[in-house]
């Protein structure tokens, strides 16, 4: 009977989506949490100091994904753990073959570059398909909020960058020059009228033009996501490329599922391997074919395969090292 | 109408110096800022316009810096 009690009792349906992380030392785990877009409210961060106190280490760590981890948590505690922390609705986040929870910068609610809500986005996302399971491996997913893109969304699996495309009404134009000296990429020249004109291609819509003219002459024709697929980082990085400009940001999730649809299908019996490297072996036109069906007038006419970058190329053909 | 300038003066300083001179105005009051190529001319006239200041123009001197004409606006 004794020995009975001094077994640990675990629920371990609280380990299933993952998030409890095996450390070095005996019987200690890293527990994950769930901070979709990073955004922490104040009573939360208590919640989590609190716990952190009672079962962890003397730190937490704050993860290059924006979650916060508690470290050196003793795996009996897992369920004291869990249930504290849900008293404030702090949840653990996923591991493994899953959909993860998704990164996003501040975006447009108190940062003046952003162009789209990031943050409902990344919301939303992690409400409908946090921990679905891939079948396969990880899946990733950031949002950023304007072509500067913080968060480097094209290193994702999924990466939304916000955009805008800008029109311009003539007649309201001051001709004060403001916006070709703002726009970055050169696409804004003034003309013989002195008035603006935009060539397309170096623009990168990334809405500076709209932001300081001082009359409204630019506006945003429209808004949205421009998205990017394919990309990881890690050993083999891989940078994803554009499959979809300006789609509206309620589509975002049904997007992800058309994209995830794809790739459960196309990567049948081959085990462990990323979206990206299976649009390299198949080619982008099926997947661009698929997600044109259900979103023809966003997805791009063509594009490239995740583009390989090569991180060791300094030592390649060099003598090996030796011991 | 009075000329600030901010030649020299590095982001947000500028921009912090420009508000406390309009500060000073009645709204509808004008006031010429003198401003760095770069950064400050990107940066300023966009934060002056997100506080509800009114841009009227912009010039390129001599010397290859830029005069931006404000207008103040309401409180
Ligand atoms: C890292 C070192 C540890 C710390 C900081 C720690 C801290 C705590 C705290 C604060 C509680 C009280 C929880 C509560 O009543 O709300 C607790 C309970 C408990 N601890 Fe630990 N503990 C540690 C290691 C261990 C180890 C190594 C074991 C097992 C060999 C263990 C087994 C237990 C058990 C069985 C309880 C009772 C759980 C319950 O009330 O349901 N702890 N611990
Ligand atoms: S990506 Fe754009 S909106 Fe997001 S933090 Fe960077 S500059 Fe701001
Ligand atoms: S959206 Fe950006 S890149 Fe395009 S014209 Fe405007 S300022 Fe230039
Ligand atoms: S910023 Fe606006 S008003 Fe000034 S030149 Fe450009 S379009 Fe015309």
């Amino acid at each position: 009977m004794k020995e009975q009690q001094e077994k640990p009792r675990i629920d371990l349906g609280n380990l299933k989506a993952g998030g409890f992380i095996k450390e070095r030392g005996k019987d200690l785990f890293t527990v994950r949490l769930r901070v979709p877009g990073g955004r922490m409210a104040v009573p939360r961060l208590k919640k989590i100091a609190e716990v952190a106190e009672k079962y962890g280490g003397e730190f937490v760590h704050l993860s290059v994904r924006q979650s916060i981890e508690l470290i050196n948590i003793n795996f009996r505690h897992f369920d004291a753990v869990v249930q504290e922390l849900g008293e404030a609705e702090q949840q653990v986040a996923s591991c493994g073959a899953r959909v993860r929870v998704p990164v996003a910068c501040g975006g447009c609610e108190y940062n003046p570059n952003g162009l789209v809500d990031t943050q409902k986005s990344a919301l939303e996302v992690d409400q409908r398909l946090f921990g679905a399971p891939t079948g396969h491996h990880k899946f990733k997913v950031a949002f950023a909020g304007c072509p500067f893109d913080c968060p480097k969304s094209s290193t994702n699996d999924v990466g939304f960058q916000g955009a805008l495309l800008p029109k311009l009404d003539k007649g309201a134009c001051i001709s004060c020059g403001l916006c070709a000296k703002n726009c970055t990429p050169g696409a804004i020249t003034m003309g013989e009228d002195r008035k603006p004109l935009l060539a397309t291609d170096p623009c990168i819509w990334c809405g500076d033009c709209v932001k300081v003219c001082p009359t409204g002459a630019w506006e945003a024709k429209q808004t949205g996501y421009n998205v990017r697929i394919g990309g990881k980082w890690g050993r083999n990085p891989l940078v994803g490329t554009l499959f979809a400009t300006f789609l509206p940001e309620e589509q975002v999730v049904a997007f992800i599922t058309g994209v995830l649809a794809w790739y459960k299908e196309k990567a049948e019996g081959q085990g462990r391997i990323r979206l990206g490297d299976i649009i390299i072996q198949e080619g982008p036109a099926l997947l661009l074919n698929h997600l044109r069906q259900q979103f023809p007038h966003s997805v791009v006419a063509a594009t490239v395969p995740p583009q390989v970058i090569d991180t060791q190329v300094g030592v390649r053909g060099v003598q090996p090292w030796q011991p | 109408m009075a000329t600030i300038d901010l030649r020299g003066v590095s982001c947000p300083t500028n921009f912090v110096k420009a508000k406390l001179a309009l500060e000073e105005l009645e709204p509808g009051d004008r006031l010429e800022l003198l401003l760095d190529d770069g950064e400050a001319v990107k940066n300023v006239p966009r934060s002056l316009k997100g506080d509800g200041h009114k841009l009227l123009g912009l010039q390129k001197t001599a010397e290859g810096d830029y005069l931006l004409t404000v207008e103040k606006g309401e409180e």
